[in-house]
């Protein structure tokens, strides 16, 4: 029988020869993640079950990422539960503050996922691993707990829609505007319970960071995953990286889809979602007139060393404008390190920008760059709900970096050419 | 299992951000969690919910986050069920695994009035609004969900699982 990615994924993690859209099965799970928000539910939970330890303790991960270094007395006792848990349980990944990172920056940089693994992370943009060809998704605490017990937890296997983008892309887009443009046409809930399988001619010669960036916002058109079919860019990436052995599946071409789109990427300007929902998706261009007091470089999204690379692209020379903020966030302390080496650092603080640790801090309104009432902000981050940043009458813009950064100097949502 | 209490209504997409503000997430306490819970969306919301009353909800409900928050917060501000046009996947899988009911019906949304009166049994999936007359039927909970609420939610399932394994 035909079966995409998705399904050959869950098949084999399910020990069947294959399985159907809308079945349900048990499967193994190759590694699962928490962090200091969800953890400490799951803690609790995993402590009813009636069992001493994990499953594995190589395959429990936890990241302290979203209110660390702690930011408040409340945010401090949440992490110090997962420390102790994570000690307690003798867990090999649990990472703290100083050798950690953005749990899904982290994760695929530090080899503990790979293609054909299948992860669950309570945390939604878990659904980021699946750049790598890797079936991953994001659950609840509850059911980190139970599969913190069992190493399997259940799925319904989900329908898959199969996006093909073809052409080149301008210099200025990348993998935040193709999955920003995507989500603006089928909407936040668009592939409601689908597998979205992004394929074609561009995705081909996308990077890797640009591929986890796509795969990172399924789960803001309500897909159950992202994926993408691993290639000859997937394989320099976890050759050497990657820690457990690894398989690369692709989908057969009589798989079936419940919906196939085809898009030219050719015509796609920069985007920039709107307030207060990602498919408010529209060209840099037909923007207007939008003023920002902030702009925030980072996050799961796009906090990877590309990311960064083109925000010094455009800030080599530049000021940040004397109205605005322009917080920049390294994922990882890995990342960092790079753009350090890479003497990114001068030129953000040359431009008059602020460099700070990894946390996932203002993409979900924790701290690090909280926004006053009616104040606006430009980010690479991805979600621009109401309240999301911080006041309920703030709002957010989603763009990628290389807007984020141009806006940052002009003051106001512009096209990158603006400042060059 | 039958519920009965006032009908809150909200629109399309009601995030988790909405739903409880990660500003709030710095607790797992539900007592706390209730007291802030769709407080971006109607800031009144907490204190004017009454034990058994009910949201209702256009599409996609829940979407966002994972946070298991947003449904303890439901719960625990004393709202019955949720009955919605659709949920976002995780949400829903959550709502299950906290025992918070939920229920899809897009004919019960679109014909209801905020503070209408409804009792509806959530094993069967009717909807009767007491204030109109009228009766809806929901969408039926898939087989494996009504496992894991009869074995008492996740936990206990999975508790059974461990102990026969034994």
């Amino acid at each position: 029988m035909p079966m995409t990615i998705t399904e050959k994924i869950l098949a084999a993690a399910a020990g069947k020869d294959s399985v159907k859209p809308g079945e349900l099965i048990n499967a193994r799970v190759d590694l699962v993640l928490g962090n200091d928000i969800t953890a400490p539910v799951a803690i609790k939970e995993f402590q009813k079950i009636g069992v001493d330890r994990v499953w594995d303790k190589d395959r429990v991960a936890l990241v302290p990422d979203h209110f660390t270094p702690n930011k408040d007395i409340k945010s401090a006792e949440q992490a110090k539960m997962v420390r102790e848990f994570a000690h307690q349980q003798e867990l090999s990944n649990y990472f703290e503050v100083g050798r950690m990172g953005i749990e899904h920056c982290l994760l695929p940089e530090q080899g503990l996922v790979g293609p054909a693994d299948v992860i669950i992370g309570a945390d939604s943009h878990t659904c980021t691993y699946g750049a790598l060809g890797a079936f991953a998704t994001g659950v609840g605490s509850t059911d980190l707990a139970a599969a913190m017990a069992l190493g399997e937890t259940w799925f319904k296997v989900p329908e898959s829609i199969k996006f093909v983008f073809h052409g080149q892309l301008g210099k200025w887009v990348g993998g935040k505007d193709l999955i920003l443009y995507t989500i603006g046409q089928i909407g936040v809930d668009g592939a409601l319970y689908k597998a979205m399988e992004f394929s074609g001619e561009t995705i081909r010669q996308l990077s890797m960071d640009g591929r986890f960036t796509m795969c990172n916002m399924a789960i803001e058109a309500g897909g159950k995953n992202g994926i993408i079919e691993p290639d000859e860019i997937t394989r320099q990436y976890v050759e050497g990286r990657t820690k457990r052995p690894y398989t690369f599946y692709t989908s057969d071409p009589d798989a079936e889809y419940t919906q196939v789109y085809h898009f030219d990427t050719s015509k796609i300007e920069p985007q920039v979602a709107f307030p207060h929902l990602p498919e408010n998706a529209r060209p840099v261009s037909q923007a207007g007139q939008v003023e920002i007091d902030q702009a925030v470089i980072g996050s799961c999204t796009n906090g990877r060393i590309e990311d960064l690379r083109l925000a010094a692209e455009i800030l080599k020379g530049n000021k940040v404008n004397q109205r605005v903020r322009l917080i920049v966030i390294p994922g990882t302390q890995e990342i960092y390190r790079q753009a350090m080496r890479e003497g990114l650092f001068e030129i953000f603080l040359d431009a008059g920008a602020v460099v700070s640790t990894p946390t996932c801090g203002p993409c979900l309104g924790g701290h690090m760059g909280i926004l006053a009432k009616g104040e606006r902000c430009i980010a690479t981050t991805n979600r621009n709900f109401v309240g999301r940043m911080g006041h309920p009458e703030s709002e957010v813009y989603l763009a990628n970096p290389a807007v984020a950064a141009a806006s940052a100097v002009t003051g106001r949502i512009s096209h990158p050419e603006e400042v060059l | 299992m039958k519920l009965q209490g006032k009908a809150w209504k909200f629109g399309n997409d009601v995030d988790t951000d909405i739903i409880i503000a990660a500003r709030y997430l710095n607790s797992s306490d539900p007592a706390e969690l209730a007291r802030h819970c769709m407080e971006d969306g109607d800031p009144e919301f907490a204190s004017k919910v009454q034990p058994g009353d009910m949201i209702l909800a256009a599409k996609n409900f829940g979407c966002g986050s994972s946070r298991e928050h947003a449904p303890i917060a439901i719960k625990a501000a004393g709202v019955s069920c949720v009955v919605a046009k659709s949920f976002a996947r995780i949400f829903y899988r959550n709502a299950f695994n906290i025992g918070l009911p939920i229920l899809e019906c897009p004919e019960a949304i679109d014909e209801v009035q905020e503070g209408d009166t409804l009792a509806v049994d959530a094993a069967t999936g009717t909807i009767q609004n007491l204030t109109t007359g009228k009766e809806y039927q929901a969408v039926p909970i898939p087989d494996f969900m009504r496992q894991i609420i009869d074995a008492g939610g996740l936990i206990s399932y999975v508790k059974e699982r461990v102990n026969k394994n034994v």
